[in-house]
């Protein structure tokens, strides 16, 4: 028996910005509603539910929303994987498609993030009275800007000093002009956090969080939500033209973690767990870089942006600064990249991320986008990696309705 | 003199401070930290291995906005120590990008961050500018 191909047959993404009246649920159900909505179905449809919420903790968002918005008895699946939490919790619900054990799945991604500072190292505990040796390196005080820095700007500025160390050309200027064009390309989407275009003077000169990133290349912390209905192919063909004709074929769905290599526990190693998952879904979907109208990629920071275009496979090996330079990942360019604003501008609002990127690329495949659409978008590619590491890539491709 | 203690267990005082890694008997993958087994090959025999001092900055930041407590700004490094990669601050120079460049060479140094109210100091490690 061969697997069932999956379509996104309803997506919706909620404002982000600041949400003072919402909650968490609120977001998630407003998300997930309107999804349905999309989708034209209900939940009773649901075969199966997968969510994620990382600043919940523990509690079981899926659980949560169903009490909200649905207990039909469904399994419901809490996911958890950093920043790739969207993706995975989407690539949960394909599974249960593609196994036949469901028609339908829900897959929900919620954050409220508004003002939340830094998120790793933004605290650090007290010196103890006495030094007493503790955890994995037995140290006897908290090691964060003693040995090097747990922050994320901070690692993720290492991250990117690391592609200029071995291939050279990226400086300070250079990531900023990647920031420049994500917070241009913003001004077009009225659903980012921030859509106020920012000149290379006022990156450059913004609050510095971790050299060479400032405040503006750094992920903005919001709230919102997102959500997706799949849907297997042979249910798909029993729903109307009108659903079939905006149906986005999921034709790569892949998860991946890192694999050891030197160095990867001193620095957290992007690269390569990026480059597998590239690699397996261009595989799967049988199209490649060159085929791509629009890339949705993971700008958690200004100096990630630069070494995904090589992981991605978006220019040759090392070429990631000529082909910033080329002019090709800006909207008008021969590969557009975050022309949603992307994490620096449009937000980060972690476990919805995932599902946001995928939103703004089928927003494009459906041609529904308004002012900011890719004309004539037919593949699109959307990349989270969430530190520990997990990689998710999904390449989308319009109905060929 | 008031007694010494490294601050952390991977660091060894004396005469020659250096590093000392976990490495696999195995694949020879080296880790600071306390092992159950090896994440290149799942091995879980461990011998000591001294980490070579100098090295080349691979990577840095310059921190300027930390938790509260910790002093701003710092730089914050990955040095390759010979085939060895190490995190650590870099020290005894100034923390800006005229004076921290890719694949400057640097070496171990240790100082000391303070003392307990048992009059216990604890040493710490950090790269030093090689030049």
């Amino acid at each position: 028996m061969s697997s069932e191909d999956v379509y996104i047959l309803g997506i919706n993404m909620t404002k982000f910005g600041k949400h003072k009246e919402l909650d968490t649920l609120d977001l998630a159900c407003e998300a997930t509603f309107a999804a349905l909505a999309d989708a034209g179905v209900t939940m009773k449809d649901m075969g199966v539910i997968a969510a994620g919420n990382l600043m919940g903790g523990a509690a079981p968002i899926a659980q949560l929303i169903q009490k909200q918005a649905g207990q039909t008895g469904i399994p419901a699946y809490n996911v958890s994987n950093a920043c790739a939490t969207g993706a995975t919790a989407l690539r949960v619900a394909c599974m249960s498609v593609k196994a036949g054990e469901s028609d339908f799945g829900l897959a929900v991604g919620v954050e409220k993030l508004a003002g939340a500072g830094l998120l790793a190292g933004g605290s650090r505990k007290d010196d103890g009275d006495s030094w007493k040796r503790s955890g994995r390196y037995g140290a006897v005080a908290p090691v964060d800007g003693r040995i090097g820095t747990e922050t994320m700007p901070g690692v993720f500025a290492q991250i990117g000093m690391e592609y200029g160390n071995k291939y050279g050309g990226a400086n300070f200027e250079l990531f900023a002009q990647i920031s420049e064009k994500n917070h241009g390309h913003s001004t077009l989407n009225p659903l980012a956090a921030y859509t106020k275009k920012m000149s290379l003077e006022e990156i450059m000169g913004d609050l510095m969080i971790a050299y060479p990133n400032t405040r503006p290349m750094c992920s903005a912390n919001c709230d919102g939500a997102a959500a997706a209905v799949v849907v297997s192919a042979s249910k798909l063909a029993t729903l109307s033209l009108e659903q079939q004709r905006r149906a986005i074929k999921i034709s790569a769905s892949i998860l991946t973690s890192d694999p050891f290599e030197e160095a990867c526990q001193v620095l957290p190693n992007v690269n390569t767990l990026t480059r597998n998952a590239a690699k397996q879904a261009y595989e799967q979907a049988g199209v490649g870089p060159a085929d791509l109208d629009l890339v949705e990629l993971h700008d958690c920071f200004a100096t990630a942006e630069l070494v995904h275009y090589d992981n991605l496979m978006l220019c040759e090996e090392g070429g990631a600064v000529d082909f910033f330079k080329s002019g090709a990942p800006y909207r008008d360019g021969s590969t557009p990249v975050n022309v949603s604003g992307g994490l620096q501008s449009k937000g980060h609002p972690i476990a919805a991320t995932g599902i946001a990127n995928i939103w703004e690329v089928c927003h494009h495949l459906r041609g529904e986008a308004g002012p900011r659409q890719i004309e004539g978008a037919k593949v699109g590619l959307a990349h989270v990696i969430g530190l520990a590491s997990a990689c998710g890539v999904h390449i989308l491709e319009k109905s060929a309705l | 003199m008031a007694e010494q203690i490294p601050f952390v267990e991977y660091l060894v005082l004396g005469d020659d401070p250096h590093l000392v890694a976990q490495e696999c008997t195995s694949c020879g993958a080296r880790f600071f930290d306390r092992r159950n087994a090896c994440a290149g090959c799942s091995g879980t025999d461990f011998q000591e291995a001294a980490v070579a001092t100098q090295g080349v900055v691979r990577s840095f930041t310059i921190v300027a906005f930390a938790a509260p407590g910790i002093p701003v700004p710092f730089v914050s490094a990955i040095v390759d120590c010979e085939g060895t990669s190490v995190r650590g601050n870099i020290v005894n120079t100034p923390a800006d990008p005229e004076n921290v460049k890719l694949g400057m060479p640097v070496r171990l140094t240790t100082f000391a961050i303070g003392s307990d109210s048992e009059g216990v100091e604890a040493i710490n490690f950090g790269f030093e500018p090689a030049a």
